[in-house]
């Protein structure tokens, strides 16, 4: 017993202060990508080329980076000539819609709360079924790690259950591979109603270095409504928790 | 016949002209594979590729004793060829791989199933893969008999998979485990690379073991395409290799604790696992390695104000980590629950090839950074770390002991990094050439092979995550275990369903 308190006292206290207190991120974190066409050299395609995911567009509107497909690897940014494409150290990249994560200039819109009637029943008591369909499990172990004493998600009323049939909505990650369809489909089905989709991760959303295969689906939009998407490859914990904490109103729209 | 003869060989991350490997004939391929196993060589990996008149089988044999992998290959005749399985266990996974893939029939298999429902490879190939899940599970029968099925999907934040258990109230006879959910065709997409993506798939074939996939892959790049990856390079691999290691083993005990509900270690180590991610976020700016290792070296170097951080950092989290494991090994209630519990005969782990720490556990020493040394580990060594008992207790402990050889390399290589460029370019794949890639990643082996045909691509590309030889391992820990100790036995291999699944 003795022994169990001497190592509880040498563990210290850990749990991070965030929202309130600014979460401290590695110096070569690579989060919201900023974008600045003014730089671009005529007829350049540098980037385009070299992203693996096709991430990058080139269109009537200049130029443009699909969050929800990018890997955050930074192979364009290595291949620009210019500096016109870099990632920052912004963690909060979550959005309420497919076409808020493509990013013109820098990364402007941020996740919208659920609407008040929402609020009213899942603000203060938020029950996930997560749901792996084919994911790498980097986005499922950094999901898992909110758990731990560091984010303590349980004290914003956030946890993952068991059973779909306790559950608010589903958490998913993975491209969402022809094996897995049907067990997620059976799972949505079992979480009663009203409910919410959160797609975790690049494969989640547009089915990531796999988009395109013809063993899955690329991403979970084409079997559910999705109610929230938060970019990554897999996205920082932070990022996560960012999102889900903005998806309840505990983080103001206009912060950041 | 001499097995000289039967085989090329060649070291772990090196190469040899694919025309240089011996075609025998199917007889005279199993008599070799056998013969190389009664020598304790193992079988890293066996699988079909379109060559010859149809198909050809691949072996590689890894021969711990001289460091050397042996390969070689026989011409499949028509559909089907005899099964080795019922004379060597260990390619029990690889025929049936073998048979789902190509549709060439191992005849004699005992146990012919689906290994990941995956559809067929073969060019052509109408043949639909069954149903997921709809299988015919070996079953007991009797009054008293009852069956279980878990999953897909499962209680935690966890991959899916099928199990079905046959129990006897408590006990469990059998447990049989269906994979195949996270299929997403990432080993079929390797072929015909190198690409824009091929990094990134090896990233992405497990995702904890970012960096020991990513280093297997390079290793065979740099192999077929001649490139001389810089000492610092190699140094920084190992120092990330190291660090997964960490991550990942701290993360297991924590979660083994949780398991036996004893709290305190269960949330110590939940926080140090992050501990260790971070600690290779500082070096990447990714908590799992994603954009270091890169073909020709590193993406990223480690500069000596973080060099000097890592120590630091490094230190402090052994010191916890020390705290939190040396606490389960003095507390009687989470070793009576360890001990004894999921117990692997030695002589099943042989017969079956396990390899990382569940191999080690059981008293067999393997470990691709001492057996078959390549990059830094050619330079610089850990000793292999075992234990005898196969149960649950021992697979934490190997984990314990692994996690202090990690530290002490990781310190010593941050400490005297070699100077130098830390990427080299990678010139251009050569045709017709074949490379073997072993890792020690935190499982186990990771083994990659890949062959260039004429115009320098990827002819063949075949990955073996660790959990492909171990799963069969859990299945045997659960023999007359009760059902409710199958959590913690599962947690004490912590298999991969994507590395299994590719």
């Amino acid at each position: 017993m003795l022994r169990l308190l001497l190592a509880r006292l040498q563990q210290g206290h850990r749990t991070i202060g965030f929202p309130a207190v600014e979460p401290t991120l590695p110096d070569r974190f690579r989060g919201a990508p900023t974008l600045d066409p003014t730089k671009c050299p005529d007829g350049c395609n540098e980037c385009v080329a070299a992203c693996p995911t096709d991430a990058l567009v080139v269109d009537g509107k200049g130029l443009g980076l699909d969050m929800g497909k990018c890997l955050f690897c930074i192979e364009c940014a290595s291949a620009c000539p210019t500096g016109a494409v870099a990632f920052g150290p912004g963690y909060s990249l979550a959005t309420r819609t497919r076409e808020d994560l493509v990013v013109r200039g820098q990364v402007d819109r941020r996740a919208a709360a659920l609407d008040e009637k929402m609020r009213s029943l899942f603000g203060r008591s938020l029950k996930l079924r997560q749901v792996s369909a084919a994911g790498c499990n980097a986005c499922e172990a950094d999901v898992n790690v909110l758990n731990t004493v560091v984010f303590d998600l349980g004290r914003f009323g956030i946890q993952f259950v068991a059973s779909p049939r306790h559950a608010d909505g589903l958490l998913i990650t993975g491209p969402v591979s022809e094996n897995m369809r049907e067990a997620l489909l059976k799972t949505y089905e079992a979480v009663p109603d009203p409910k919410i989709v959160i797609a975790v991760g690049a494969c989640a959303i547009s089915g990531g270095p796999y988009a395109g295969h013809p063993e899955q689906h690329d991403g979970a939009a084409r079997f559910v409504p999705v109610d929230m998407y938060i970019p990554g490859c897999p996205p920082h914990p932070i990022t996560i928790l960012d999102g889900l904490l903005r998806l309840l109103g505990r983080i103001d729209e206009g912060k950041r | 016949m001499s097995l000289g003869s039967q085989f090329a060989s060649l070291y772990n991350g090196a190469t040899l002209e694919l025309s240089s490997v011996p075609v025998l004939s199917m007889e005279s391929f199993h008599e070799a594979i056998l013969q190389g196993t009664a020598r304790d060589w193992r079988v890293s990996a066996l699988f079909a590729a379109p060559g010859g008149k149809g198909y050809r089988l691949w072996a590689v044999l890894a021969a711990d004793d001289d460091a050397l992998l042996h390969v070689s290959s026989a011409d499949v005749e028509g559909d089907s060829f005899p099964s080795l399985t019922p004379d060597c266990p260990q390619v029990h996974l690889f025929e049936r791989e073998v048979f789902e893939q190509h549709g060439l029939r191992p005849v004699g298999h005992p146990w012919l199933k689906p290994v990941r429902f995956q559809p067929p490879l073969r060019a052509g190939s109408e043949v639909k893969p069954p149903r997921i899940g709809t299988f015919e599970p070996y079953r007991v029968e009797g009054e008293e008999i009852h069956e279980v099925a878990v999953g897909p999907v499962h209680a935690g934040v966890i991959e899916p998979g099928h199990f079905r258990f046959q129990c006897h109230g408590e006990q469990v006879f059998h447990l049989e485990i269906m994979l195949g959910y996270q299929h997403r065709g990432v080993e079929r997409a390797l072929v015909g690379g190198p690409g824009k993506r091929s990094i990134h798939y090896a990233e992405t074939l497990a995702g904890d073991t970012t960096v020991g996939h990513a280093t297997a892959y390079c290793q065979i790049l740099e192999a077929l395409s001649g490139a001389r990856v810089p000492a610092r390079a190699l140094a920084i691999r190992g120092i990330a290799l190291e660090l997964e290691r960490l991550a990942n083993h701290t993360g297991d005990l924590g979660a083994l604790a949780g398991d036996v509900a004893f709290l305190p270690t269960a949330a110590f180590c939940g926080r140090l696992r992050g501990d260790w991610l971070n600690l290779t976020a500082q070096i990447c700016g990714s908590r799992f390695g994603r954009g270091l290792v890169r073909p020709g070296g590193v993406g990223l170097d480690i500069d000596a104000p973080r060099a000097e951080s890592m120590l630091e950092r490094a230190t402090a989290a052994l010191k916890d980590v020390s705290s939190a494991a040396n606490l389960l090994w003095s507390t009687p209630s989470v070793m009576a629950r360890f001990e004894d519990t999921g117990t692997v005969q030695r002589k099943d782990a042989e017969a079956l090839g396990l390899v990382g720490v569940a191999a080690r556990a059981c008293g067999v020493s393997r470990d691709v950074r001492h057996d078959f040394p390549a990059g830094i580990w050619q330079f610089s060594h850990v000793p292999v770390s075992t234990w005898q008992a196969g149960d649950v207790f021992s697979r934490a402990y190997v984990r314990w002991l692994e996690i202090q050889r990690s530290v002490e390399f990781m310190r010593e290589q941050v400490d005297s990094l070699p100077s130098g460029p830390s990427r080299v370019e990678c010139p251009p794949t050569v045709p017709g050439r074949l490379a073997v890639s072993l890792v020690e990643g935190w499982r186990g082996e990771v083994c990659h092979v890949a062959a260039t045909g004429p115009d320098g691509r990827f002819a063949f590309y075949k990955v073996v995550d660790p959990s492909f030889h171990n799963w069969t391992g859990l299945a045997m820990a659960l023999r007359n275990q009760q059902i409710s100790d199958f959590p913690l036995c599962n947690k004490s291999f912590n298999l991969s369903y994507c590395g299994h699944d590719l």
